[in-house]
């Protein structure tokens, strides 16, 4: 079970991830009770289903899943979690700064999957506000470290809308 | 040029901490080979056929005499006291030791230098014409919007991890020197109706799979550079291939969506950020441009230069036109005979920052071709100069002539070649050794890369040079007509490879061909042009077995 980052500090996460087992599909998948994340697939199969039993509801996104064809279901999610199968795969990032920047996302915004320390002032700069740490990293020197190894940018971006150009003195 | 204010500097002192823990994590064992390689190639620093290779970003091409003398004393204290300098503006050092990487920075970084993004898949170094500011033919300096770029590209959040790297050049003259139909973003600065933009080019590259880049927008008005880079960015990051590295240029993605679908996709990504905060305004426009004001100048009478045979020679081949009545530019050429193209040693590096200092107000720059440019040198201390630099073994008069190759370190260096490429450069350049000889062939541009990565630049030299590997052995597959500029394309590959033994006469014969062809005025690619590549194939491979003929001969040898 990964390590939860949050508020940069350790926490417990109370969200179980819904799985598809081999066989299964998101039109027959049993949908477990209880604070869940959904793979996107099932969310779209089953969306009303999702909403009549589920008070708090969450969203998985692959890095070959489109923000666009969720984008009007935003305000059921409490998170969303977007995975990064490698941490060199970079396409979550623009997923979270489209979430954040022109889709006003404001819930809870959760790197999921190869997620480590040298990536997470990235990650925090395009949205991400929580941080599924990988498994047998260095959490303690994660949370000192990992988010202002810079203390400044120059880009605008989702944690700092202004570029620096705009807040010379 | 360029000077840093507080935030660059901090950035940079940051950056030298920060790969300082990746190290030492890395040597503890907390990051794992496969998670330290993206850092580390971030940092400059790959693991080559010997040792490792550092390089260090020269960002587009200025260096001030401090910051060239800096880089000779590290090349002497970490290194074994010589540097190369590549066709992107960076300068590597080929047998440091990965422990000493973080001091190397910390040194670079008191002279405002480091290595930041010059590898992995990530927006690299931004590049541009090494006459930029000083060029008789522009019409606008390029290197404030250059730098402006450096800025944007630094730790940029959301293309830290592309599917593959990514390089912007930036020209802002009539004859583009920058290579930038052949850049992931070529960017042409231009005047239209009074207002100063780019033409905008995207997916051109060399490498395995050449292509020419295509216009994406013809007149981008420059206060919405960065959204528009965003903008392809954007698209790039999300839509490029990430299932093969061969596949994974953007490149690839334009041509597999046709550039007017891609072009759109872009213009509709834009719309969102356009006239957002990223939008450029005078007042950084002006703060960065501050930086790069004309020198004092001093006005100049008419000079009559010496009548020494020799000096002309350099005079013609090694100063560029300048701007400025009474002054030219110097191109140093890193090219002398018999040494690896684009190598300098610390002595050197010191002996050419003492030159800047005396002739040409304290900066440099570094050309594509890997040679080095004192941009405002007055033509009344020419002579002395040229007698500077010759005994600095830097005046060899080959600029844009044969023996001016440019080629990368190749197989004697790097891990990803297939083919040496340096001792080609130096038996052509031992075969056309005749400076009377060189000069009458006249204006040619052989390149070579010792792989299909074409670090060499092979596919835009008018002869072009490339080692592939056939059953473990090293040969050369040789093309014609290629060429940089405007009218930038690709050269074609005339036939089967060769061995290395054969390389010069090959070079010989293609020489052969133009001299008995061309017309009084006609540079080698001109003949090329007129003639076709036929008479040249044909005299290359005359009396060459082929096929099964060559079958038994190897056979019976």
């Amino acid at each position: 079970m990964a390590q939860l980052i949050k508020n940069n500090s350790a926490t417990v996460d109370t969200w179980q991830t819904l799985q598809l087992g081999e066989g299964e599909t998101p039109e027959t998948v049993a949908l477990p009770a209880g604070d869940v994340i959904f793979p996107l697939a099932v969310w779209q199969a089953r969306k009303a289903e999702i909403i009549s039993c589920h008070k708090r509801i969450g969203l998985l996104i692959q890095p070959d899943e489109r923000v666009e064809d969720i984008a009007a279901d935003l305000e059921y999610f409490i998170v969303i979690a977007v995975n990064f199968p490698k941490f060199v795969d970079g396409r979550g990032y623009s997923t979270a700064s489209l979430l954040r920047q022109r889709y006003a996302y404001q819930g809870e915004l959760r790197a999921v999957g190869d997620v480590l320390h040298d990536q997470l002032f990235f990650m925090q700069r395009v949205g991400f506000d929580s941080y599924a740490l990988k498994d047998g990293k260095n959490l303690v020197h994660a949370i000192e470290a990992g988010f202002k190894p810079f203390s400044d940018a120059y880009q605008a971006s989702t944690s700092q809308p202004q570029p620096y150009f705009r807040r010379r003195a | 040029m360029y000077k840093y204010d507080a935030i660059d500097r901090q950035l940079i002192n940051q950056r030298v901490d920060q790969f300082r823990d990746q190290v030492r994590r890395w040597k503890a064992g907390e990051l794992s080979d496969d998670e330290f390689r993206p850092l580390r190639l971030q940092n400059g620093l790959y693991i080559q056929r010997h040792a490792p290779m550092f390089r260090i970003a020269v960002p587009y091409g200025m260096l001030s005499s401090d910051q060239l003398r800096t880089l000779g004393q590290i090349a002497i204290k970490y290194d074994r006291g010589y540097g190369h300098f590549t066709t992107r503006h960076n300068l590597q050092l080929n047998w440091p030791k990965i422990e000493d990487v973080p001091d190397m920075m910390a040194e670079l970084a008191k002279v405002e230098m480091h290595a930041i993004q010059t590898s992995g898949n990530c927006l690299r170094n931004i590049t541009t014409d090494p006459f930029a500011g000083v060029a008789a033919d522009e019409v606008i300096d390029p290197r404030p919007l250059a730098e402006i770029l450096r800025e944007w590209t630094t730790f940029h959040p959301e293309f830290a991890f592309l599917p593959r790297k990514f390089k912007i050049a930036i020209s802002g003259t009539r004859e583009d020197r920058a290579v930038t139909w052949f850049h992931d973003i070529g960017l042409h600065l231009q005047e239209q109706n009074g207002e100063v933009g780019f033409r905008v080019i995207v997916g051109g590259g060399l490498g395995r799979t050449p292509i020419r880049g295509q216009v994406v927008r013809e007149f981008l008005p420059w206060q919405h550079i960065l959204t528009y880079c965003e903008a392809i960015l954007r698209v790039y990051n999300r839509a490029g291939r990430r299932d093969n590295a061969y596949k994974a240029r953007i490149k690839i993605l334009v041509q597999a969506t046709g550039i007017e679908a891609f072009s759109q996709q872009v213009e509709a990504e834009w719309a969102y950020m356009k006239d957002g905060p990223a939008t450029l305004t005078q007042a950084e426009f002006d703060r960065v441009a501050a930086h790069f004001g004309a020198p004092d100048y001093a006005k100049q009478d008419e000079v009559t230069l010496p009548a020494d045979q020799a000096f002309a020679k350099w005079v013609e081949r090694n100063t560029h036109p300048h701007k400025v009545p009474g002054y030219a530019a110097v191109t140093l050429s890193l090219k002398k005979h018999g040494i690896a193209p684009g190598d300098i040693t610390s002595e050197q590096m010191a002996a050419v920052a003492d030159l800047a200092d005396q002739y040409s107000f304290g900066e440099l720059r570094i050309s594509h071709e890997q040679n080095i440019i004192l941009a405002d040198v007055k033509k009344s201390d020419l002579h002395e100069v040229w007698q500077k630099a010759k005994a600095a073994g830097l005046a060899t008069p080959n600029i844009g002539l044969l023996t001016g190759i440019i080629c990368c370190p190749g197989g004697d260096f790097c891990d990803l070649a297939n083919a040496k490429s340096i001792p080609i450069a130096n038996a052509i350049q031992a075969r056309f050794d005749d400076l009377d000889y060189l000069f009458d062939i006249g204006e040619i541009d052989l390149n070579i890369s010792g792989c299909m990565n074409a670090c060499g630049h092979h596919h835009v030299g008018h002869i072009g040079v490339l080692g592939v590997d056939k059953n473990d052995s090293e040969f050369y597959q040789v093309t014609l007509g290629g060429r940089q500029g405007n009218d930038a394309k690709l050269g074609k590959v005339i036939g089967p490879s060769f061995a290395a033994e054969e390389m010069p006469d090959v070079v010989d014969k293609i020489i052969k061909v133009y001299i008995e062809n061309r017309h009084a005025d006609e540079r080698f690619l001109d003949t090329l042009d007129r003639i076709g590549i036929d008479p040249f194939k044909n005299r290359v491979y005359e009396g060459r077995a082929h096929g099964k003929a060559k079958a038994a001969q190897q056979e019976a040898a």
